[in-house]
């Protein structure tokens, strides 16, 4: 398969970006997006030229480290997969893809595709867990927990800290990612202790980093790779709500 | 001269683990306070072990190469984790865990250290579950089990198809509260360079900060290497990207022992390779193979058919195919140990009955479906056969899945005595960057363990040991001798790679590397074929000096450098490896010498010659490295030949 690339290329943070065609032909449909881009890289190592930058390492949708705007899309044009599970086979010949960074205030870019998410470490600093020390806790099993509830928090857990949804996100909220931490803890009776204090903190982290605020244009849940879902934003809203009263 | 002491501590194997900590030196807490420790890794075995640390007091650093802790590659992680917690009542024990991992590991581990780890095994499920760990459970709200590879008990904890990311993920929770605290502080995004070792003890680190290039010096009371296994050195595997190795061979360099680099384990149930620009493998969780049945046609016709698309899998009759493994190994079935089964897809595709390109053996799912229903099937797996579909186009709710063995882990690694101490006093390195507990081979859902066990309730402990007696060791100026030294060097070698400006990509000689690696040192080895290795990789070694070329410049974002500088070590540890496997002349476990087999292939060990660890001593850039072995001592287990039948 043949492709045109128009990639987004800038040296560091301080400079203009722009962006830059490149051709690239026999791709197997069986190639993945990434393997893609592998290959153009080796073409400009080939020509003397610097390779495009891109985040990735675990090349099987659960690391979070890759993650492209790829046609106007987080992750690409199919659905419920990260950049790295993405295949030419679901490109046309022929095609002209265009390939961007995460774009949002609080992910300032590093160099061409990658980006800085340090921002959600600091959002699970200020709260994303449940405080325990190792050692002196309880046998697992003194502690049931129904199964409707396991999967639920097991659902929210699921999150890869992609930054997809910020990315798609018109305000750049980080609304889904705090909300899948929140649920994930909070559903769990282990979580529920401290549920009050950690909603408080991550959230006014969130902001306190420049995250937009959420208007429930669910463009997130759409394109979150995980299918994290919005009712764990009502669920964060909830327990919020339920701190700020108490 | 090296000298391999294993401290392992006296008394009854039951006892020894309790006896130490009660004998061991502790730190109080005041001057906790005042001793540093640097964590080369995020994985599970860095991440517990740093926030562990953390919380007694100690100020600790970790580094990852990664832009966040939470991405080390343990996250990938798929099937589960192993505990001796007995919930099912089948009969599990400390003991049995034990000894299946001793068996599995074909007797070539130390029974102490394993012993440990099955015995602290339970408090770890425990610790996860009190995070927040959301694992699998039954509808009486209690822990669910599963079965993995070489255990007759369901002792396996999992969290869907991805326990490694929940376990992992806990741990980054409790690593971020004590970034919370102040305790911590993380460096993401940075690449340990060198080990600074200042008057015998290890005291610092070297590091590059791969966003700006900048080169940095780090210096603490102890250094902890878990920066995981080598098992790119094929190239294609399935680890991370950018999983490597070259922490642990700074450290080998430095003078750490290097033990046992022959053992690397082949998962056998991987997603084939489909074409040369192939970048990493795929693993299908080998959890799979607790309900899907392994087999290849009987006849080679039917073989040949497939492979032309002339034959449809599913079209072909119960009586013509070969469930090899229920066949050869009706005990343990679809179930034998990880180097059984690689092995026997090898053989059965190297007489000729593979099917997709020729490497490739069914995975077949359609028997569970029908005596379980699409839904259970789908409870248990749905998000491996979604992933399967993606990267295949194939449907395995309706054809068999096409698997074929690939590079997993490496058993071998850094040597650490009991208290997980290298050869380097104040360096302790951590999961899969030692060589501990696995001997020559590792039984699925024990890798989780063993990290978090060293991670969680090991470490922590024997640390302690060591640094009580650091205590009025003031803290290093980074503007010591030794580190301009190290930084020196560093940089020279950095510049080195870029004055080179030859023709051809880092990725090239990588693959070239890896091909030999995969042909000479892989699933099957021999004499002539290793001293072949050998010979090759000295050459590769050479041009890769002569003739590569790195783009772009130091100061930057450059992963170019940063991968040469990978290659370049992994090309070291690739002779280092195949010199290893050259002298263990007996199979065991993952090392497989064609020369040392029974009748019926089965691996033939040597136990009067080589029931040892044998453990490389670093001589210097033009010399050979030394082998020193720890001989290992069996008085609780018997030793035998391995049966699975
Ligand atoms: C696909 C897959 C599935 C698996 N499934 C299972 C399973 O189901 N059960 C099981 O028990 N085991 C499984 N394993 C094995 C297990 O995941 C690993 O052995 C284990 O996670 C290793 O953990 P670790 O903490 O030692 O290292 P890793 O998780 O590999 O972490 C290494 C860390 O070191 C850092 N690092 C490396 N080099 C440097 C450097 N030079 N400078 C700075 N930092 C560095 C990395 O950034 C990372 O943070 C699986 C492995 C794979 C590949
Ligand atoms: S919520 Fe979804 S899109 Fe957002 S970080 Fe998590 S996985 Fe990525
Ligand atoms: S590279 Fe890990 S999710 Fe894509």
């Amino acid at each position: 398969m043949d492709f045109t690339l128009k990639i987004w290329r800038q040296e560091n943070a301080a400079v203009k970006g722009k962006f830059v065609t490149y051709q690239i032909n026999d791709i197997s449909p069986d190639s993945s997006f990434l393997e893609m881009l592998d290959q153009l890289n080796e073409s400009l190592i080939d020509k003397v030229q610097k390779p495009v930058c891109f985040d990735s390492d675990c090349r099987e949708g659960i690391c979070g480290a890759c993650g492209l705007y790829i046609n106007g899309r987080p992750h690409g044009p199919d659905d419920a997969i990260t950049t790295c599970q993405l295949h030419m086979r679901k490109f046309k010949s022929g095609q002209t893809i265009v390939i961007e960074p995460w774009r949002a205030k609080p992910f300032p870019i590093i160099k061409d595709l990658v980006v800085d998410r340090s921002s959600f470490d600091k959002i699970i600093e200020a709260g994303g867990y449940v405080s325990v020390n190792t050692g002196g806790v309880p046998d697992a099993n003194s502690i049931p927990i129904p199964k409707a509830n396991a999967d639920l928090a097991m659902d929210a857990a699921a999150c890869i800290g992609c930054g997809a949804c910020v990315a798609a996100c018109k305000n750049a909220s980080a609304m889904l990612f705090v909300s899948a931490k929140v649920a994930h803890l909070s559903l769990l009776p282990q979580g529920r202790v401290e549920a009050k204090e950690r909603v408080r903190k991550m959230v006014d982290t969130m902001d306190e980093l420049g995250f937009g605020n959420c208007t429930n244009t669910g463009a997130c849940e759409a394109e979150c790779p995980k299918e994290i879902s919005l009712t764990n934003i009502a669920r964060l809203n909830r327990e919020y709500y339920a701190a700020k009263l108490s | 001269m090296t000298d391999l002491k294993a401290k392992i501590p006296e008394g009854p194997l039951a006892e020894k683990w309790t006896r130490f900590k009660g004998n061991q030196k502790l730190v109080n807490p005041a001057n906790k306070r005042k001793l540093d420790v640097i964590v080369v890794g995020s994985g599970l075995a860095g991440a517990s072990a740093a926030a562990s640390l953390g919380e007694l007091g100690f100020n600790v650093k970790v580094f990852c190469y990664q832009d966040s802790t939470r991405r080390a590659h343990s996250i990938a992680a798929q099937g589960g984790i192993n505990a001796a917690k007995n919930y099912p009542n089948d009969g599990d024990s400390v003991w049995r865990l034990f000894h299946d991992t001793i068996k599995g590991g074909d007797y070539r581990s130390r029974e102490a250290n394993v012993y440990r780890l099955a015995e602290v095994s339970g408090n770890i499920i425990d610790q996860c579950v009190a995070q927040g760990v959301p694992f699998a459970r039954e509808y009486g709200g209690l822990l669910d089990n599963r079965s993995f590879g070489g255990a007759q008990v369901s002792r396996t904890f999992y969290a869907r198809g991805q326990t490694g990311q929940q376990l992992l993920l806990g741990a980054y929770s409790a690593l971020s509260r004590q970034v919370n605290k102040g305790s911590l502080e993380v460096f993401a995004r940075t690449e340990m360079l060198d080990l600074v070792v200042v008057d015998g003890k290890a005291r610092g680190i070297i590091t590059r900060d791969l966003a700006t290039g900048e080169i940095q010096r780090h210096s603490a009371h102890a250094v902890v290497v878990a920066s995981g296994g080598y098992g790119n050195v094929f190239f294609l595997s399935t680890n991370a990207m950018g999983s490597n190795a070259s922490a642990a061979w700074q450290c080998f360099k430095k003078g750490a022992c290097f033990a046992n680099p022959a053992y690397a384990q082949i998962h056998p149930t991987c997603i084939p390779v489909h074409g040369s620009f192939q970048s990493k493998l795929t693993l299908m969780s080998e959890s799979l193979r607790n309900d899907g049945r392994i087999w290849v046609p009987k006849n080679k016709e039917d073989a040949e058919k497939i492979r032309k698309g002339t034959l449809k899998p599913t079209d072909l009759k119960e009586e013509d195919r070969d469930y090899y493994l229920e066949r050869r190994y009706p005990a343990f079935g679809n179930l034998v140990p990880r180097d059984v089964a690689s092995r026997a897809a090898k053989e059965r595709c190297d007489a000729g009955y593979g099917v997709g390109t020729g490497l490739a053996v069914y995975l077949d799912f359609a028997d569970a479906i029908n005596r379980l229903g699409r839904d259970v099937i789908e409870a248990r797996y749905g998000n491996l056969f979604q992933m399967y579909e993606k990267i295949t186009d194939e449907n395995p709710y309706e054809t068999p899945m096409m698997i074929y063995p690939a590079i997993h882990y490496t058993m071998g690694g850094i040597w650490v005595d009991y208290e997980l101490q290298t050869t380097v006093p104040g360096l302790f390195a951590i999961g899969e960057a030692n060589f501990s507990d696995h001997g020559a081979n590792r039984l699925g859902a024990s890798a989780l363990m063993q990290g978090l066990a060293d991670g969680y309730f090991v470490l922590p402990y024997t640390i302690q040991n060591y640094l009580a007696d650091e205590i009025k060791t003031p803290r290093l100026e980074t503007s010591h001798p030794a580190f301009d030294e190290a930084e020196k060097a560093i940089s020279e070698r950095i510049d080195q790679l870029f004055s080179i400006q030859g023709t051809k990509s880092v990725d090239s000689f990588h693959k070239r590397l890896g091909a030999v690696m995969w042909d000479f040192v892989g699933m099957a080895r021999n004499k002539e074929g290793l001293q072949q290795a050998i010979d090759q990789i000295v050459q590769i070694k050479k041009d890769f000096w002569s003739d590569v070329r790195i783009p772009g410049d130091k100061s930057e974002l450059n992963p170019e450098l940063e991968k040469a500088g990978r290659v370049a070590d992994f090309i070291e540890l690739g002779e280092l490896m195949a010199r290893d496997a050259l002298q263990r002349e007996e199979s065991c476990g993952g090392h497989f010498r064609e020369e040392y087999q029974t009748e019926e292939g089965e691996a033939l060990r040597n136990d009067d010659q080589y029931r040892y660890v044998g453990a490389w001593e670093y001589k210097g850039a033009d010399q050979e490295p030394v082998l020193h072995k720890e001989d290992l001592i069996f008085e609780y287990i018997q030793v035998k030949q391995r049966n699975y039948k």
